[in-house]
């Protein structure tokens, strides 16, 4: 086997006395496509949130790309290559939304590069990457002027756009009609085909099963499964967290 | 416009201004003018911080009255180093110091511009209310300091005694400092609008609109807000480096003054935080109406206008004058767009 893309090793996490994260351990393989599911409150975010900087685990670690990232701050890690979406929107609202998707271009795609984008460069991005979730005709728009679908598109644009190694995708589908969840699918599936490594975290399960090529369910801060989606499904401890006893 | 252009243009702009002013052979139209021009730096700084990054200042006062008091440092350089130095040494301090306007108005700027570096670095962990109470914090802990220090004049205050000849030949001091302050409005606005169009710009707004998403877009959210803190402190300072030429007496009550801190929010807040021409058009109409009142009225009565018209913006037109403009043209520019939408709806 290659070497893991990311490796989560013994990520804890307390809130006071709550313990969100007990002793995760994780591998991802370069190129992979999986979900992580659970309950919640069973620590999903809390992880994306210790894998992206946002959060910082108080033991273990977690390596991405052969790079150790305990102590690097989150702009840090989006530069090597990790880049994560909001589970609610969190557009820049005084931005258009073409300028939102500026952004990670001017500062994560850009230190890649030996020369600045030309103005062209730039709208031909932007307009690229729009144009991939469908908003190439709201690029003028304000946040504000986007629907609910709409903006979670863009958050999974502006992560995109940062042209990441490992996308981590927190809830991109929540509250989307079947057809706009596969639209979605079926974008993180072309996206996983030219190269880019991708995290889904989801309740639907539809997509969750179609998506992914391997599934972690995560419990109350444990990894309680992990591995092919249909074997984990099965997994009577997954029905017991899931059904209850 | 590029840069550059916009600086050439703006300056022409103002020497024509200050040429045609020079015709009406009235020193008070400079002797208040400055007080504008100087309210058009300081509140163009605070903008840099506060409008494009969304951290309210309530210390502007403070950088205002490091420029002013630099410049007291250096004018009591040569009275010590005669006192208390070698002959020789004294003799070579006595000879370049107090330097000439420009120079000081560059020491008042890095000396607040450290001083913004500092305290960004101290405060920029904390967020929206806490940030500023800190600011004010900062005000009252330099003014406290101020007070204390015999050198600069303790709280009796200092007398900075301006220098009997221009460097320009032909204009009265007053002129002179009309004209300085001009120059570094220029500037400031020079620079705000390159800050404005760039990508610092870019990641000024993104700090300002949600800086977690900012961070994981790859903003470098801590840097860019000391970049600001320190430019903002530094052209503060500048606004106030050759303030005690232009008062002629200061004391820290009038360096650290309310007027500043207060003014340097409504101008900004007034005219809108977005753009460059918001400070400005803020600091025009307030600086202007305040110095009306100072000789129609009295001099109480500026800072009433200040908070009444604050008021009244932040109930009525809380994006400034800008934002009146924006909402009132903005609809109009809008209108055939939803046009075209309709028609292509229609056709389709």
């Amino acid at each position: 086997m290659t070497a893991p893309l990311l490796k989560v090793d013994n990520v804890s996490k307390r809130f006071g006395g709550f313990v969100a994260l007990d002793g995760i351990n994780l591998e991802v393989a370069p190129g992979e496509r999986l979900g992580l599911i659970g309950p919640n409150g069973s620590g999903k975010s809390t992880l994306v949130n210790c894998m992206s900087g946002t959060l910082h685990n108080e033991t273990g670690s977690v390596h991405f790309d052969g790079h150790a990232m305990n102590g690097l701050a989150p702009h840090q890690r989006t530069h090597l290559g990790l880049a994560r979406s909001f589970q609610l929107p969190r557009p820049f609202h005084s931005l258009s939304v073409a300028e939102n998707i500026r952004v990670p271009l001017l500062y994560t795609v850009r230190l890649r590069r030996d020369v600045p984008h030309t103005r062209e460069e730039l709208e031909h991005r932007c307009h690229e990457v729009l144009g991939l979730v469908g908003l190439e005709h709201k690029a003028k728009k304000q946040p504000k002027d986007l629907t609910q679908v709409e903006m979670r598109k863009l958050e999974l644009a502006r992560a995109m756009a940062a042209e990441p190694k490992l996308l981590i995708a927190d809830e991109a589908m929540a509250g989307l009609s079947e057809s706009e969840v596969k639209d979605i699918v079926s974008l993180l599936i072309t996206l996983n085909e030219r190269g880019i490594t991708i995290i889904l975290i989801e309740h639907i399960m539809t997509a969750v099963m179609s998506f992914s090529q391997r599934l972690v369910v995560l419990v109350s801060g444990k990894k309680i499964s992990d591995g092919d989606p249909q074997d984990v499904i099965r997994d009577p401890e997954v029905e017991r967290a899931y059904l209850g006893q | 416009m590029r840069t550059w252009q916009f600086f050439l243009v703006s300056l022409a702009i103002a020497l024509v201004g200050f040429a045609a002013a020079r015709l009406l052979k009235n020193d008070y139209l400079f002797f208040a003018g400055y007080v504008v021009l100087q309210f058009i730096v300081l509140a163009t700084a605070w903008n840099i911080l506060g409008g494009y990054c969304g951290y309210v200042n309530f210390g502007s006062a403070a950088f205002f009255a490091i420029g002013a008091y630099t410049t007291v440092v250096m004018t009591k350089l040569p009275a010590f180093a005669n006192r208390h130095l070698p002959e020789g040494l004294a003799e070579i301090i006595g000879s370049i110091t107090p330097p000439p306007i420009p120079i000081l108005i560059l020491l008042g700027g890095v000396v607040a511009g450290l001083v913004g570096l500092g305290t960004g670095y101290l405060t920029l962990r904390l967020r929206g209310v806490f940030f500023a109470i800190a600011t004010l914090a900062l005000a009252v802990v330099l003014q406290t300091l101020i007070v204390n220090w015999d050198f600069v004049g303790g709280s009796r205050g200092a007398y900075v005694i301006r220098p009997a000849t221009v460097p320009v030949l032909g204009i009265n001091y007053i002129e002179y400092l009309f004209l300085v302050m001009l120059v570094l409005v220029v500037v400031a606005l020079t620079v705000a609008r390159a800050i404005e169009r760039s990508r610092l710009g870019y990641g000024f707004a993104t700090i300002r609109d949600d800086e977690l998403a900012a961070e994981a877009s790859g903003v470098p959210t801590l840097k860019l807000k000391l970049v600001a803190t320190t430019l903002s402190g530094a052209f503060m300072g500048m606004a106030g480096a050759p303030f005690p030429y232009y008062i002629g007496f200061l004391e820290p009550s009038s360096a650290f003054g309310l007027s500043y801190a207060v003014n340097a929010i409504a101008m900004p807040m007034i005219g809108g935080t977005t753009s460059w021409v918001g400070p400005l058009l803020g600091a025009v109409l307030l600086g202007t109406l305040q110095q009306l009142a100072t000789v129609t009225i009295s001099s109480a009565v500026s800072l009433l206008i200040v908070g009444l018209l604050l008021v009244f913006f932040v109930i009525i037109a809380p994006n400034g004058l800008l934002g009146l403009w924006h909402d009132y043209f903005g609809r109009k520019d809008e209108k055939p767009t939803q046009a075209t939408d309709k028609a292509a709806v229609k056709t389709s």
